[in-house]
Formats: C-alpha cells, sequence, structure tokens
C-alpha cells in the first residue's frame, strides 16, 4: 500500500526536484497565529469540529514565527501593531507566505480613517487575499487550498 | 512608521516598576501583543521575582480603530455597521446599546415584537459569547476538548444568527426603531431545538471542568477580588457578579422590555477566577430561560416602526406610493435630523455595562459618540488581580475576564 506500490522493485522514483520541495512545503505548512480582531474569532471556528481545517495539515498553529511558514494576518491592523506585524514577518524563516484574512486587512475594509492601515500589503507581500467582513470559515479553507495551489506551482528561479 | 524604535528603555519605565528592576534583582518580560493567550492584542509588561509577578503594567490600543470618529462622518442610520466591529463577540449588544441610544435621541417607538426579538436574539449572543469564553478559558488552562465542544454549540447560534439576517458575525439585525426585517419561518423550530438541547451541554461543560481538581486548582483563589474593590475600579458584569454583588442592569434598569421576563441573577462568592467562571455558566443558563419566555409570548405584529421620517418604508410601497419614494430617498441620501441633545444608554453586555453617549447637533450626523466599553474598565484591574501570583496564573486571569481588545480599544 501506498508508496511501495509506486515504486516497483526498482527503489527509486524519477521526478524533479520542484515538484519534490513543493510537494513537502504544502504539506507542512504551519501558521503562526496572528489573530488581530473579529476573522480570529472566524479563524478560531476554522479550526473548530464544524470546519476541522486540520483535514488540510493545518491544525498546528505555532504561537512563536520561527516555527511557521505561513502568516493568517486575521482582522484589521492598526498604525500601532503594524510594526509588530512586520517584526514578526521578519522572524519567520524563508520561504513564508502571507494571506490577508478579511476585508480590513486586504484594504482597509469599511474603516477608512486615521487609526486603520489600508491593506496590510503596505507592510508585508500578501500571497492570497480572502474577502469577507469577516469571512466564512470555508473562506479561509479555500484561501489556504489556493495558496497550496501557489506554492505547489513555484518554479525554482523563483525560489527564495 | 517601520523605522520606530521598538526597543523601550529602562529609563521610560521608571516610573511603572519597581526601584529593584532598575538594579536588576527582577526581571522585565514582554507579554504579548502577538501572544495565543492574550485574547488579541493586549501587551503586558511584567516584573517577575523569580515566577512572581511584582507587577504588571497592561498596554492597550494595539486595536485602535477610530470606531468613534468614523460614526461621526456617517449617518445614524449608516454609523450602525460600526458597532458590529466593536466588540465583535457581541455584535447584536452593540447594536442594541447604539439603537436605544438612537431611539432615545429622536424620540422613536418601537413595536413590542422588535423588542422581544431584540431581547432573545440578545440573549443568544450572551451565550455564544460566554461559549467563546469558556472555550478560550479552557485552552487556556489546559483543556483542549472544551474548546471543540463549545465551538460545535456557538455554531448553531450563528447559524440562527445567518438565518436572520445572512451574516454570521457581523448581522447588523438590530435598525432604529426595529429590527432589519422579520424573522424567517423555521426560526421559531430552530430556536427551540437549540434550547431543548442546550442544557444537556451545559452540564457537560460542567462535568469537565466544575469539580476537574487539575482546573479548581488552578482557578481556586486566583485573582480574587472584594466587591468593595471592585466596585471602585469601575467593574461590571460577571466579574463584578463573582463577588457576591448581584447587580445587573437587567433588573435594575431594564430595558427592551427585560422587566417582563423572570429571570434570576447567578452571583459568586469570592470573586476569584473559578466564581467568574460559575457566574458565567449560571448566566448561559438564565439566558436560555429568558429565551423560552421570549419564545412563549412571542408577541405578532410589524417589527418596524411606521413612523416614517426615521425608518424607511417596505421596499413594497415603493412601486406604488410617491410619498414612499421621497422618504426613501430622503433616509439613504441623507439620513435623519436629530435634535440637539445628548443621551446615555447602558445596557448589560455579555462583558458587563456597556453605555453609549450620543450627541446630535441638528444634523443627520452625530455630534459626537462615545462608548463606556466594559472591557476598557476591566483590563485596569488586570494589575491589582495578577500582583504576587504566577506566570501561568496570568493567562487564567485574563481568560477570566474576557475582556475583547475591539472593546476596550475600539
Amino acid at each position: 500500500m501506498g508508496v511501495e506500490t509506486k515504486l516497483g522493485n526498482l527503489g527509486f522514483v524519477t521526478t524533479t526536484l520542484e515538484k519534490v520541495v513543493n510537494w513537502g512545503r504544502v504539506r507542512a505548512m504551519w501558521p503562526v497565529l496572528f489573530g488581530l480582531a473579529c476573522c480570529a474569532i472566524e479563524m478560531m471556528a476554522a479550526q473548530s469540529a464544524d470546519y476541522d481545517m486540520s483535514r488540510f495539515g493545518m491544525e498546528l498553529m505555532r504561537a512563536s514565527p520561527r516555527q511557521s511558514d505561513l502568516m493568517i494576518v486575521a482582522g484589521r491592523l492598526t498604525r500601532k501593531m503594524s510594526p509588530v506585524l512586520r517584526r514578526i514577518y521578519d522572524q519567520m524563516p524563508e520561504p513564508k507566505y502571507v494571506i490577508a484574512l478579511g476585508d480590513c486587512s486586504s484594504c482597509g475594509g469599511i474603516f477608512n480613517n486615521y487609526a486603520v492601515v489600508p491593506g496590510v500589503d503596505e507592510i508585508v507581500p500578501v500571497d492570497v487575499y480572502i474577502a469577507g467582513c469577516p469571512p466564512r470559515p470555508e473562506a479561509l479553507i479555500h484561501g489556504i487550498l489556493t495558496l497550496y495551489d501557489k506554492v505547489e506551482n513555484q518554479k525554482v528561479k523563483d525560489w527564495a | 512608521m517601520l523605522e520606530q524604535n521598538l526597543e523601550i528603555t529602562v529609563d521610560e519605565l521608571r516610573h511603572l516598576v519597581s526601584d529593584r528592576a532598575l538594579e536588576g534583582e527582577t526581571m522585565l518580560l514582554n507579554m504579548g501583543p502577538q501572544h495565543p493567550s492574550t485574547h488579541g492584542v493586549l501587551r503586558l509588561l511584567l516584573e517577575l521575582d523569580g515566577e512572581r509577578i511584582v507587577t504588571c503594567v497592561p498596554d492597550i490600543g494595539f486595536l485602535h480603530t477610530g470606531i468613534e470618529k468614523s460614526m461621526e462622518t456617517k449617518a445614524y442610520e449608516k454609523a450602525l455597521v460600526m458597532t458590529d466591529r466593536m466588540d465583535y463577540l457581541n455584535n447584536l449588544g452593540n447594536n442594541l446599546c447604539y439603537c436605544l441610544a438612537v431611539e432615545k435621541l429622536v424620540d422613536l417607538d418601537v413595536p413590542e415584537r422588535a423588542m422581544a426579538i431584540r431581547v432573545l436574539l440578545v440573549e443568544l449572543q450572551r451565550i455564544a459569547s460566554h461559549l467563546v469564553f469558556l472555550a478560550t478559558h479552557g485552552l487556556d488552562t489546559g483543556a483542549m476538548s472544551v474548546f471543540l465542544y463549545c465551538f460545535r454549540e456557538r455554531e448553531v447560534i450563528l447559524d440562527i444568527f445567518e438565518m436572520c439576517s445572512g451574516a454570521r458575525m457581523m448581522t447588523s439585525f438590530f435598525r432604529p426603531g426595529g429590527l432589519w426585517r422579520d424573522v424567517p419561518d423555521g426560526f421559531e423550530e430552530a430556536v427551540r431545538s437549540f434550547v431543548e438541547s442546550f442544557p444537556k451541554r451545559i452540564k457537560m461543560y460542567e462535568d469537565l471542568l466544575t469539580k476537574n481538581p487539575i482546573y479548581t486548582h488552578r482557578t481556586q483563589g486566583i485573582g480574587a477580588i472584594s466587591s468593595e474593590e471592585a466596585l471602585k475600579w469601575g467593574l461590571t458584569g460577571p466579574p463584578l457578579r463573582a463577588t457576591g454583588l448581584a447587580w445587573d442592569l437587567r433588573k435594575s434598569n431594564p430595558y427592551s422590555g427585560y422587566e417582563r421576563y423572570d429571570f434570576e441573577i447567578p452571583v459568586g462568592v469570592n470573586g476569584d477566577t473559578y466564581d467568574r467562571y460559575t457566574v458565567r455558566i449560571g448566566e448561559m443558563r438564565q439566558s436560555l430561560r429568558i429565551v423560552e419566555q421570549v419564545l412563549d409570548t412571542l408577541p405578532g405584529g410589524p417589527v418596524r416602526s411606521d413612523n416614517r421620517k426615521f425608518v424607511p418604508p417596505p421596499r413594497s410601497e415603493l412601486g406604488h406610493s410617491m410619498e414612499a419614494v421621497i422618504h426613501h430617498f430622503k433616509l439613504w441620501t441623507e439620513g435623519f435630523p436629530a435634535p440637539k441633545g445628548s443621551v446615555f444608554v447602558a445596557v448589560e453586555s455579555p462583558r458587563g455595562e456597556l453605555g453609549c453617549y450620543l450627541e446630535g447637533d441638528g444634523g443627520p450626523k452625530p455630534y459626537r459618540v462615545h462608548f463606556r466599553t466594559p472591557s476598557f474598565a476591566t483590563l485596569q484591574t488586570l494589575p491589582m488581580l495578577c500582583k504576587d501570583h504566577l506566570v501561568a496564573d496570568v493567562v487564567a486571569i485574563i481568560s477570566s475576564l474576557d475582556p475583547v481588545l475591539g472593546d476596550s480599544d475600539r
């Protein structure tokens, strides 16, 4: 069963380095906990039994940026918080990806004032934007699968 | 902005910590703002003597969104959507507080049915909020399964909200003068089936925690506060009731028809972390009682006031009434003017006393909006509650106060 049936009796497989590395990255994606506001509650709901994000290998939310390769920015980012966001992003090891969860972190959402950063892409590069205020847990899961898709199709020349 | 120096020198903190910290005898430790147990973006500066807390300095404002200022640039009815995002575990409660304030300012009547449905939904919201408290409190004290159970039941409540308004969290369902629309078919059955199944669930949570020695050792006698102190610090809600004082705005100052329903105020004895937990468990049971009574006595009739100067006409009238079109146009382009004057309305949110101060200047936009939020008052007691406890207890104390940073910073 499993990998043995693919091997035949040769003991090796032929594939590209890209495929193997990208396969590995997708199957061990650990997000850093970065709950800021309302969307963090939906992120918790996505972890709960009803939506069960661990089906996609995502049950490990790390509190430490050093152990994670995905940052889900969940909620509105304020001016006071933005240096913290950047510092945590800088602490993450390469390769690293960012998901902007919700309208506020994608573009500022309904807030257009002195306090809210209009989109976290002013502070860190964002890979996937998820719309909604707050997005449903299904939307978060869809966003993560979209990111998986993106990572699986990465080319060697683009590797950081 | 990014070039800001994040390091804070000891000199800047001299007035906050004891002299021993300056001599290097005690350790200064930063906790948060990105920390899984600070419930959002609360930052604490802890001065530690070994594992014991000498001083705890909360640093808030990481989620200051400028909601009050933004509301001043919007017409009364449109500013409502901002209140949803304030205390994001009590969206409908914030809506209610703001709507009551607007209704008081412009002297608007609310139909009986709307009042009853408001009470029902706000009580369901209270249960949902306490479920999130229980889930995160369980996680912080080391009980993962409570989290999974609580979120399962919370989904049932969110489904009911979605049924009514189309949104799970940011419902904006209450509008000045009533509700956005009547509740749909199947609403009563959905609520009834929740009311029937939920008491068993509460018992299950209690089985997991109430007499569990691992849990009681971490909570009993931790972070205690007396009634007098709690009143002095402006504590309200479950943290105040845990000290033994039965103060609840729903009883002492009823709004939206709470005087019609029969319920008790659960109180604690010692005012510690454990009592705050038991009070919230009791409140979930009482909320369920209120929901049941509202369902049994739900009156019929309209759910929006027919005062067309403040409440838009239903869409069906727009086709054949010129007057309705004019009202619709006026209300959605300009909004309704409110008289000069100020009002203050307070409601009992799951976290305590939520007040809304509203000042009108005769125009369609509020001149000043201010919210008296319970989390803000609660967080200021943190240094006192944490003193002389262990670092691990800080986590339990924060989660037992159940602060929502969107509520305190807004």
